[in-house]
């Protein structure tokens, strides 16, 4: 309606094309990097070997079945523990379920690679917590256990406890918006309540749980931290891990390029294969208004059903914060803190004497401020512009600014690091080069935040605007802005505490001077200070929440989905 | 321990007998020198050494020149050695100071040429000339042993093992923890000695007794201390004496066949953005004031003469040792690191 309406000036082409080319760079530019080093030999010489040794070589094929083994078993794992969540929460009287479903969203905050610390002091098999309370309790000897963490059980489950919260969301909101007439008419037609269910619910869950079993597939494929904790103790890689070690000295980027290349392929099919199946959601909701859904009783089994829920939150978030606890204030990390052990060392270490802390909390900071900022004002420009259909080649633009989510954290990493250590902009060893990575890997997330808010502001009010005189900046400044106030301040954020958690990505493109508060927590890692990682971890998490709080009390419920970095 | 150091034979004399020596002359700590580094106001120092022992020596180092702030920047010597060379090659230089648990490091920067020449007037008095490379590039800075030790709470002393063929006993299965060559010096040092001592099969039997792999020899330690495993194949010795002497159940075992012994060189690289602050800090940590502050602290064999080792410590010229050959780790670091990880699956 307006690409053809004569204007005396309108900058929305030159934008449209400068938004079009700042993402084709920001995607393409690492992405061809990454596909023509993959299938170049160190001198530059054009190769399969790379591919060759990574489907021939046990040190590469074991990663790689590895990480698809793990990868099915989580998601399996995750879709039967959200899906009777969701499903208590949503369809059925539990009490507290708005808190359970609360308490979910907040076991997204922690990082997946806090996660799996806090575990290896819950379930390490001598030291862990639960091990020692188990044999207290048995009397089972000394080298006992009941878990084992570093096992590729242990590592299936860690990942599981930090991903199943996507599955839940999407299964409690799918069933949400299920129709309540057609399990009412199956059971006036005389079905009994399982009978409905089975013959009702769950055709109509099923494609929301194959799109959930898909998500924690991909974070699974493309998860970095939790492995590079758990797997390497155990004695095995993960894809990811692999692709890290290969920038040990001397680094192997071919070899890095042609392992990151499985993973972008395979995440490219799989979120193609989840648009086909959400794209046949849309049957539940056909034809009219329907009423809410009908709840349940639960009868008995209310408080059982709480017990259960309340027992898997425990997983993800009461026991974990209960150890990183434990071990900030503990001389020994693997005694519980009584009033003799209790120490404020670590803290003092952390705050005190610990040259990295407060230059990688500064730089977590810069890093988040400016992701949130620069990454919401080009989702909202790019969302302004798709969801107004303001210039021809919009739906150039939605793709391209969705485009990231098909690659994988330590993938873009590898993809950055290649192309932005050679001229003619080395931005390697700054922040720039973070930024870059952080923006591109929010960006989708963010698009599709502000592009559903755009929906909810009908196009009348701008163009009222225009046809009153104003350009369309103008308009947007003085109409849309406003009414979009608090879903922008959501996104900010929400990309905010993204940045704040990712690992993949960073972990191959910080230096010493560019060091961020995950990395530093993994640095930490490796030379098992775990004192100051529970001190560090937690203050993150504080960092976080304080943030996502203000973000509900200005901007409404901050929407917590898409991806995960780590 | 004069004597028998380590770097003499291994690390020195095949590099001395290939470039023309050209010791620097010594300077000393004037005050011109402690001006111009307080004027820069900072220093990177890049370590291997364990968190609790390099932070207080760097807070120590800034208390007596202040104005000076020191930036430790610690991780396993192979992932240091890994990120000097990945910020080098993108012409990154903020590396001032560096100091590893892998000897063969500095020869390889040597031949790259990115270290510049310092020698203190102390450090050319107190140091045994085998504790100072020839042309002044870099010095040893202490030296420590990757040992044997075990939890007492967990093995009773009787059952404790005596050197590194007990480990294979089937009764360890389970209960050993380990560093890892391609993130620790200290390992990467120990494992090229073991092998040539005990032979790579010694590895591979004993990567079938269920180790848990930690990264960095400072993590044996910690794991042993949490009673995680009871026996440490390997790890910094100094960090298993400071549990001990904290009050934990630890002791450590030199293994009959030998210890692996870890010289840590310190050098100034020639692209340092802060010269002057990086010589102060090399002066200062040559110097009796900063090897006694590393001695007290954690029990480290000192390189300065004027410096005792610490009492309770087992006396290194006592100890057997494993010959330390610097230019073989060199040669052979990523052959190691692949066999290792033929074993050992990482």
């Amino acid at each position: 309606m307006t690409a053809k309406a004569p204007r005396l000036f309108d900058v929305s082409r030159p934008v449209l094309i400068a938004v079009a080319a700042l993402l084709a760079i920001l995607i393409a530019l690492p992405m061809g990097w990454l596909i023509v080093t993959s299938f170049s030999t160190k001198d530059g010489q054009a190769t399969l070997g790379n591919f060759v040794t990574l489907f021939t070589d046990p040190s590469f094929l074991d990663p790689l079945l590895a990480t698809l083994l793990l990868s099915v078993s989580v998601s399996v794992i995750c879709c039967a523990v959200a899906a009777p969540m969701g499903w208590l929460v949503a369809r059925t009287d539990m009490p507290l379920s708005r808190t359970v479903r609360t308490l979910v969203m907040a076991s997204l905050v922690t990082p997946p690679f806090v996660g799996a610390v806090a575990w290896e002091m819950l379930a390490a098999p001598n030291s862990g917590l639960l091990n020692q309370l188990w044999r207290l309790i048995t009397g089972a000897p000394d080298d006992e256990a009941l878990f084992d963490i570093y096992t590729f059980e242990g590592l299936i489950f860690a990942i599981a406890c930090y991903t199943f919260p996507y599955v839940f969301i999407l299964v409690a909101n799918a069933l949400d918006r299920m129709p309540g007439e057609l399990e009412d008419a199956s059971s006036m037609l005389g079905a009994r309540t399982w009978a409905t269910a089975r013959r009702i619910t769950v055709p109509l869950a099923l494609p929301t749980l194959l799109a959930g079993a898909l998500v924690a597939f991909l974070q699974t494929l493309n998860q970095f931290g939790s492995p590079a904790i758990l797997a390497i103790p155990a004695g095995f890689h993960t894809l990811t891990t692999k692709i890290w070690s290969l920038f040990q000295f001397p680094p192997k980027p071919e070899l890095a390029s042609a392992a990151a290349l499985p993973l972008l392929v395979l995440t490219v099919a799989l979120l193609r294969a989840q648009s086909l199946v959400l794209g046949r959601r849309g049957y539940a909701v056909l034809g009219g208004k329907y009423g809410a859904p009908r709840l349940i009783r639960l009868g008995p089994w209310r408080w059982p059903a709480v017990g259960l829920a309340l027992f898997v939150l425990s997983l993800p978030l009461f026991l974990p914060y209960a150890a990183l606890l434990n071990t900030a204030f503990s001389k020994v990390s693997s005694q519980l803190i009584t009033p003799q052990t209790f120490t404020l060392h670590n803290v003092v270490f952390t705050f005190g004497e610990l040259s990295s802390t407060l230059p990688a909390l500064q730089n977590t900071f810069v890093l988040a401020t400016a992701t949130a900022t620069v990454g919401g004002l080009l989702a909202l420009l790019i969302a302004y512009i798709v969801a107004r259909r303001a210039v021809v080649g919009h739906r150039v633009l939605a793709f391209l600014a969705t485009a990231p989510l098909a690659i994988p954290g330590i993938v873009l990493g590898v993809g950055l690091f290649l192309a932005y250590t050679r001229p003619p902009l080395t931005l390697y060893g700054t922040l720039w080069i973070l930024l870059i990575a952080f923006v591109t890997i929010e960006l989708p997330a963010a698009y599709q935040q502000l592009g559903s808010a755009f929906h909810s502001v009908h196009p009348e009010l701008e163009e009222a605007g225009r046809m009153l005189g104003a350009t369309r900046l103008r308009t947007l400044k003085d109409i849309t802005a406003p009414l979009l106030r608090s879903a922008a301040i959501a996104t900010w954020c929400f990309v905010f505490v993204g940045v704040i958690r990712e690992l993949s990505a960073a972990v191959i493109l910080f230096t010493s001077e560019t060091k961020v508060l995950s990395v530093l927590i993994f640095d930490l890692k490796e030379s098992g200070d775990v004192g100051a990682i529970a001190v560090l971890s937690l203050t993150m998490v504080i960092l976080t929440t304080v943030v996502i709080v203000i973000a509900n009390r200005i901007g409404g419920s901050v929407r917590l989905t898409s991806r995960v970095a780590g | 321990m004069r004597r028998r150091s380590l770097v003499t034979a291994g690390l020195l004399l095949p590099l001395a007998a290939r470039v023309v020596s050209a010791a620097p002359a010594a300077t000393p700590v004037t005050p011109a020198l402690i001006d111009a580094a307080t004027k820069e106001g900072k220093v990177t120092y890049y370590t291997a050494m364990d968190l609790s022992v390099a932070e207080p020596m760097a807070r120590t180092f800034e208390a007596k020149y202040p104005g000076i702030k020191v930036t430790v920047e610690r991780s396993g010597a192979e992932r240091v050695f890994s990120r000097i060379g990945q910020e080098m090659g993108s012409k990154i230089y903020r590396v001032d100071v560096v100091n590893s648990s892998d000897a063969a490091h500095f020869i390889f920067w040597k031949r790259q040429g990115w270290l510049a020449p310092f020698v203190s007037t102390e450090m050319a008095r107190d140091l045994p000339a085998e504790m100072l490379d020839a042309d002044g590039l870099f010095c040893n800075q202490r030296t420590h042993l990757s040992a044997i030790a075990y939890n007492t709470k967990l093995i009773p002393p009787e059952d404790a093992p005596k050197g590194f063929m007990d480990l294979l006993q089937p009764k360890y299965a389970g209960k050993l923890v380990k560093g890892h060559p391609g993130y620790s010096g200290t390992i990467m040092t120990a494992t090229q000695q073991i092998a040539r001592e005990l032979g790579w099969s010694y590895f591979e039997k004993l990567a079938k007794q269920k180790v848990l792999q930690v990264q960095s020899a400072t993590e044996p330690p910690k794991r042993l201390e949490a009673g995680e495993r009871g026996v440490a194949v390997d790890g910094s010795d100094y960090l298993f004496w400071m549990a001990k002497e904290r009050g934990l159940p630890i002791e450590v075992v030199l293994a009959v066949e030998g210890t692996p012994q870890i010289s840590n060189p310190m050098g100034i690289f020639k692209s340092s953005p802060n010269p002057n602050a990086a010589r102060l800090l090399v002066s200062w940590i040559m110097s009796g004031e900063g090897q006694s502050f590393i001695v007290n602290l954690s029990g480290q064999y000192p390189a300065n003469t004027q410096v005792k080792p610490k009492p309770g410590r087992p006396v290194l010229s006592q100890v057997k040792t494993f010959k330390e050959d610097p230019a073989a780790v060199e040669q052979q670091a990523d052959q190691i690191k692949a066999q290792y990880a033929k074993y050992f699956k990482v």
